[in-house]
């Protein structure tokens, strides 16, 4: 690893945005604003925002705190108190960290929750990890929001239903007296008319991996495109800044018919497009990256920058219907599709995106993802008779990344992708 | 105790006959007659029965079944009730079945729904996503959509309108279901030698897989037996098992912990069977709807159920008190996140309150229970000689 990352402008602001709402709550206490403990997957936060509250989230946190090497010590913690080794590694890296004074990965001090909003989708053990921060922090109230599963590759009525009446019974009564202020709905609605604005900018981002070359990798840069919708900017003016400009800085390279950058430096020949199912390895994240670089391997689709929204079978918010609006965009979270809903959509990706073959990477504590992914690869191979390749890792504990094991079967996948462009040419 | 051992004996049949054939032979005797299979934990049987359908339990291949297809749609760190589930599938097991219920008990039962609508098995799948809000107005609203959205599948098959006076009969069969299993487990709790947590077992089990008529008749000719005195009482602790709720221990694991000098008086295997507590009563809803409420307000605790406002640990300690009971064993598959999510919670609450346990995993197919005999004849011991 010689090379330094490589920074472009968008990078710089999103780092300044983040480096913002940290500061805002290592402040919290002093300012007096709430601070309210919430997951990606149908994160609602411009209902957070919308009461003036500060969002926090206890997944990003593990994995900031994987990338940064210090997930390993908080699992084993977090083992000590009871934890299986068969569990979420995101669980017992927060509870780890947690119980060792609540330092987050940059340093700073995570402000105690003065709400913990349940608000999960496609996650049962969501539902559990905010059952274990309850008796973290047993005087914090929590609210929750049960998301139905599209189990019936549809959003009914009742399921809408059932999801606006719990924001209207249970979530709604609980921000308000937590933070002192009323709901007010108009306010809701302009945070999210710039939503809907973001998620626009965000559909015309990811499809530009159209082109050829890709200019953009949209998985492992793409986790950093999603960073501001999914940590707590969503309809925030902010955000609609930084996503223009990252359109732009990626339509320039689409101009001037460059691949996307990597922190090895820039992408010079795309020999394979792939998409790719399942959350990246966080602990070994560049060692991972720098693998399909060393391939030339672009993504140019991924489901996991789809965990929290999936915008491109035509959903977006309405403000007009603001409620029911974050309702339905919680059930359209990709993970909270059903099987067949998955094998479509990214079935979807590698036509749109002429992808040469499907990968996964199978995480070991990630049930939401991995249980049914193998059926997936059977039915895009049988579907689209496009190589399919597995491997396996895991979210945050290092101790099941096998740089070896991973480096073999991309060799293999890889193998099998030149032969078979050999044999279509 | 002749009577009681033919009676287990036939339980044993039924319970582990992976081909289900009393259900398909029911189904065979009349046309309109519809077999719908559920996954392990609660599902009101009630609603099918009154569908003129029987609600099957499917538990997994257990260790009666060599899984080999099964493996080939789950990684190797997913449980395995699932994968026996797909081997069930793949092998016609469960040609017949009209329809099938994936209650939410977890990421991969939910997502094992998806898989069999990828299969086109059934008439109808449903993932049956019981609500974690328990206002009825808001959770129980949604229950009662989602249980009328199963009747109108099976409706769809056999045209059959569920009444509310088909509904209260049903209701009143599984009443007493309910009821007689709780004195079976009563009855055990105050004479544990009279009969083996194994045996409860077979008895209960069997209770899945054929129409609840059959079944309260072999429970009340239990209950009858049981009442008289068979035996006299062993040298044994008294433990509650819990984690086991949706995959299944193998038999052979619940016999171990018994030799090794345990009384199971309560546990959470077949959960379903004893979810709701007490009756369900029609006097003030029409019959739907007290379903709805018994779910909202007589559920028993689990792990795939969001509980904050109702403390598990509470509720675990005052089972332990009512049972009287020595110690508690965490026996909980491997890779079930629900149950392993929960340990450390309940453990903490057992810490706290001077309560001995002991923990170990399974799988559906264990198959040596060595090491497990020594760790739970050990924790005996230490009861025995120092509690």
């Amino acid at each position: 690893m010689s090379k330094s990352v490589s920074k472009e402008k968008s990078m710089i602001i999103q780092k300044e945005m983040i480096a913002g709402l940290l500061k805002e709550l290592g402040n919290a206490k002093e300012t007096g604003k709430k601070v309210v403990y919430t997951f990606v997957p149908g994160n609602i936060s411009e209902l957070i925002l919308a009461f003036d509250m500060l969002p926090v989230y206890p997944e990003i946190n593990a994995l900031q705190s994987g990338m940064r090497k210090k997930s390993e010590g908080f699992i084993l913690d977090a083992e000590k108190l009871g934890h299986s080794e068969d569990v979420c590694t995101y669980v017992k890296c927060d509870v780890g960290m947690m119980i060792n004074g609540n330092i987050g990965p940059s340093g700073e001090k995570i402000p105690a929750p003065d709400l913990l909003l349940l608000s999960y989708t496609g996650c049962f053990t969501f539902m559990k990890w905010f059952e274990t921060l309850k008796r973290l922090y047993p005087n914090v109230p929590v609210a929750l929001l049960h998301t139905p599963y599209q189990e019936g590759h549809k959003i009914t009525p009742e399921m809408t239903q059932y999801m606006v009446k719990q924001l209207k019974e249970e979530v709604i009564p609980k921000m308000e007296k937590v933070s002192g202020n009323k709901y007010d709905e108009e306010k809701l609605k302009k945070i999210l008319a710039n939503s809907s604005k973001v998620e626009e900018t965000i559909i015309k981002i990811f499809d530009t991996t159209k082109n050829r070359p890709s200019p953009i990798d949209a998985y492992f840069a793409g986790v950093y495109y999603i960073g501001p919708i999914n940590n707590g900017f969503r309809g925030t003016p902010e955000a609609i800044d930084y996503y223009n400009e990252l359109y732009k800085e990626i339509m320039d390279r689409v101009h001037n018919g460059l691949g996307p950058i990597t922190p090895e430096g820039e992408m010079e020949k795309e020999r394979f497009r792939l998409v790719v199912e399942g959350p990246p390895n966080w602990t070994h994240f560049r060692e991972f990256w720098k693998l399909f670089y060393d391939m030339g391997a672009v993504i140019v689709a991924s489901s996991y920058t789809k965990v929290g929204g999936v915008y491109d079978m035509g959903f977006r918010v309405n403000p007009d219907k603001p409620l029911e609006s974050l309702a339905d965009y919680c059930m359209n979270c990709y993970t909270n599709l059903n099987l067949e809903q998955r094998v479509e959509l990214l079935s979807k990706c590698i036509t749109d995106y002429h992808a040469d073959g499907f990968l996964v990477n199978s995480i070991k504590s990630c049930n939401s993802f991995s249980a049914g992914q193998l059926m997936i690869m059977q039915q895009l191979e049988r579907r689209l008779e496009i190589p399919v390749g597995f491997i396996e890792s895991d979210l945050v504990d290092p101790r099941y990344f096998s740089y070896a094991n991973i480096k073999n079967r991309l060799e293999s996948f890889f193998q099998m992708l030149e032969q078979r462009k050999l044999i279509l040419e | 105790m002749e009577a009681l051992n033919d009676i287990i004996k036939k339980c044993n049949e039924l319970a582990f006959d992976l081909n289900f054939t009393r259900a398909k032979e029911w189904k065979k005797q009349d046309n309109s007659r519809v077999l719908v299979g559920y996954m392990p934990i609660y599902f009101p049987r009630e609603i099918v029965h009154a569908a003129n359908g029987l609600a099957v339990g499917i538990l997994g291949g257990g260790d009666k079944k060599q899984i080999i297809k099964g493996d080939a749609y789950y990684q190797s760190y997913v449980c395995h009730m699932p994968r026996g589930i797909v081997e069930l599938v793949l092998d016609n097991h469960l040609e017949d079945f009209d329809g099938f219920i994936f209650p939410s008990i977890c990421d991969v039962i939910r997502n094992l729904s998806g898989m069999f609508q990828l299969f086109g098995k059934g008439k109808f799948v449903k993932y049956m996503d019981f609500p974690q809000n328990f206002l009825p107005e808001v959770g129980g609203e949604f229950y009662k959509s989602e249980l009328q959205h199963i009747l109108n599948e099976i409706k769809k098959i056999n045209n059959i309108e569920v009444t509310p006076e088909r509904l209260q009969k049903s209701i009143d069969l599984f009443n007493k279901n309910r009821k007689l299993t709780e004195e079976i487990y009563n009855i055990r709790s105050e004479f544990p030698w009279r009969i083996t947590a194994a045996d409860i077992y077979n008895i209960v089990r069997a209770g899945f897989v054929i129409p609840v008529e059959e079944h309260n008749d072999i429970l009340e000719e239990v209950v009858n037996l049981l009442k008289v005195e068979n035996g006299e009482p062993h040298d044994k602790i008294r433990v509650l098992v819990i984690g086991a709720f949706c995959e299944q221990p193998p038999l052979s694991l619940i016999k171990t912990i018994e030799l090794a000098g345990c009384y199971i008086i309560e546990d959470d295997f077949l959960l379903g069977s004893r979810w709701i507590k007490g009756d369900i009563n029609t006097t003030k809803y029409s019959p739907l709807d007290s379903i709805v409420r018994a779910y909202l307000e007589q559920s028993t605790f689990s792990s795939s159920v969001y509980d904050v406002d109702n403390p598990k640990e509470g509720r675990l300690l005052t089972q332990l008190k009512e049972r009287n009971v020595d110690g508690i064993i965490f026996a909980a598959p491997s890779f079930c996140d629900p149950a392993l999510l929960d340990h450390p919670i309940l453990q903490k609450a057992c810490d706290d309150n001077n309560v001995r346990y002991i923990s170990f995993l399974y799988s559906e197919n264990t198959g040596q229970f060595k090491v497990i005999k020594e760790q739970v004849g050990t924790f005996s011991d230490s009861i025995k000689l120092w509690a």
